[in-house]
């Protein structure tokens, strides 16, 4: 079996160039999170904008309530902890009290899209210049695989049994179609992580919401579409086709708003 | 040495680097780690071409990946 290189920077063999590691923004620490979950791909994604655009020393994160609420334990640079769906209003404190820092909230869809709608319409209305890393997996993860505003139509979950119905729950919300009508959102976009080809994608889109705040432009939101697998019950590659067989169909991707010209 | 080492100690045996390696060089193997996982392994070194995109998918970012210096200079995390 291959050797463990952890921190390859350092020790990259003669002859060879280090193509892809760990951002140097994360901690060693093993992630949490069930196997094949997006949520470490996400946390790396956030982890490579942090180094590439040099904010280690003054970024702040705020994390969710979900199974993110750990996040902190990966990251090197300053976070603080959120009660559920409340991370942009505490973006908007750190923001506004200590303005030269890259402040972010990283967040599911039950704490953005649902306990926390109004913190993140609002903040969105008020055009705060932080941004938003949001992670759409369809259900409620941590807490045992619950229906989520986000959840498709016929979703099987624990309060679904049956598959959602919209005479019943009504229609999925779709977060950058309904936070496009605002005048202080600066760019709005969505992109699934079913391959390596959209992850790339996925890296502009947050390279963009990442500039936004830094040329005050004001509130970036980039939703990601995450598999699930154990409250979806399906594998970790299954998940992965799931999203582009059933989730693209109703939360199309690509740019919402791109204001950065403006 | 190999061009795309799988950290062993994170891997949660989820498959995604298997699936997405378009070269077929990766599999899993039968042992498990530390923490009960299977973990996969780069079976076929000769047929990898450090296109990293076993590394862009893996949740764990577990995967480290080189390039021979006389290869062309392109960086896939600027891509
Ligand atoms: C005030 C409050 N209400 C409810 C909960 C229970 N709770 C914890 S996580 C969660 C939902 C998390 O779902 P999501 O944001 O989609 O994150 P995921 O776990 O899927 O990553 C809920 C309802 C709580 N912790 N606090
Ligand atoms: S429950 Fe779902 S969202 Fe939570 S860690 Fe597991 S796969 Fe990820
Ligand atoms: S670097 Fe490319 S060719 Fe090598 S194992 Fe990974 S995906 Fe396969
Ligand atoms: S993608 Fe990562 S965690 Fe999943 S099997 Fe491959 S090395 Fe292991």
């Amino acid at each position: 079996m291959s050797t463990i290189i952890e921190r390859p920077g350092t020790q990259t063999p003669e002859g060879l160039n280090c193509v892809f590691e760990k951002p140097r923004a994360m901690s060693d620490k093993p992630f949490h999170y069930c196997p094949g979950c997006s949520h470490g791909t996400y946390h790396r994604l956030v982890g490579e904008m942090i180094d590439e655009f040099d904010l280690m020393s003054r970024t702040v994160g705020v994390c969710p309530v979900g199974c993110a609420v750990f996040a902190y334990e990966y990251f090197e640079f300053d976070m603080v902890e959120a009660s559920h769906g409340r991370a942009p209003a505490v973006a908007t404190g750190v923001k506004r009290c200590l303005p030269d820092r890259f402040v972010f909230t990283y967040q599911g869809d039950g704490d953005l899209a649902s306990i926390g709608m109004a913190e993140t319409i609002h903040a969105a209305a008020r055009g705060e210049n932080i941004t938003v890393f949001f992670v759409n997996n369809g259900i409620f993860g941590m807490t045992g695989g619950q229906m989520a505003p986000t959840s498709l139509i016929g979703q099987k979950t624990t309060t679904s049994q049956a598959g959602r119905d919209p005479m019943l729950t009504g229609q999925p919300i779709k977060v950058c179609e309904l936070l496009s009508s605002l005048d202080g959102v600066a760019y709005l976009a969505r992109v699934p992580l079913s391959s390596p080809k959209n992850i790339k994608t996925c890296r502009k889109y947050m390279r963009n919401a990442v500039r936004c705040q830094l040329e005050g432009k004001g509130f970036a939101l980039v939703e990601a579409l995450s598999p699930c697998p154990v409250q979806w019950g399906m594998t970790p590659g299954d998940a992965i086709d799931y999203i582009d067989e059933k989730v693209v169909k109703v939360f199309p991707p690509g740019e919402f708003i791109n204001k950065l010209n403006d | 040495m190999d061009l795309c080492q799988i950290n062993e100690r994170v891997c949660k045996g989820c498959e995604l680097c298997v699936k997405f390696c378009p070269q077929h060089a990766l599999e899993m193997s039968e042992g498990r780690n530390s923490a009960g996982f299977h973990p996969a392994y780069l079976a076929h070194p000769d047929l990898c071409t450090g296109c990293a995109l076993c590394a862009e998918m893996c949740p764990e970012a577990g995967i480290v990946v080189y390039r021979r210096q006389k290869a062309r200079a392109s960086q896939t995390q600027t891509g």
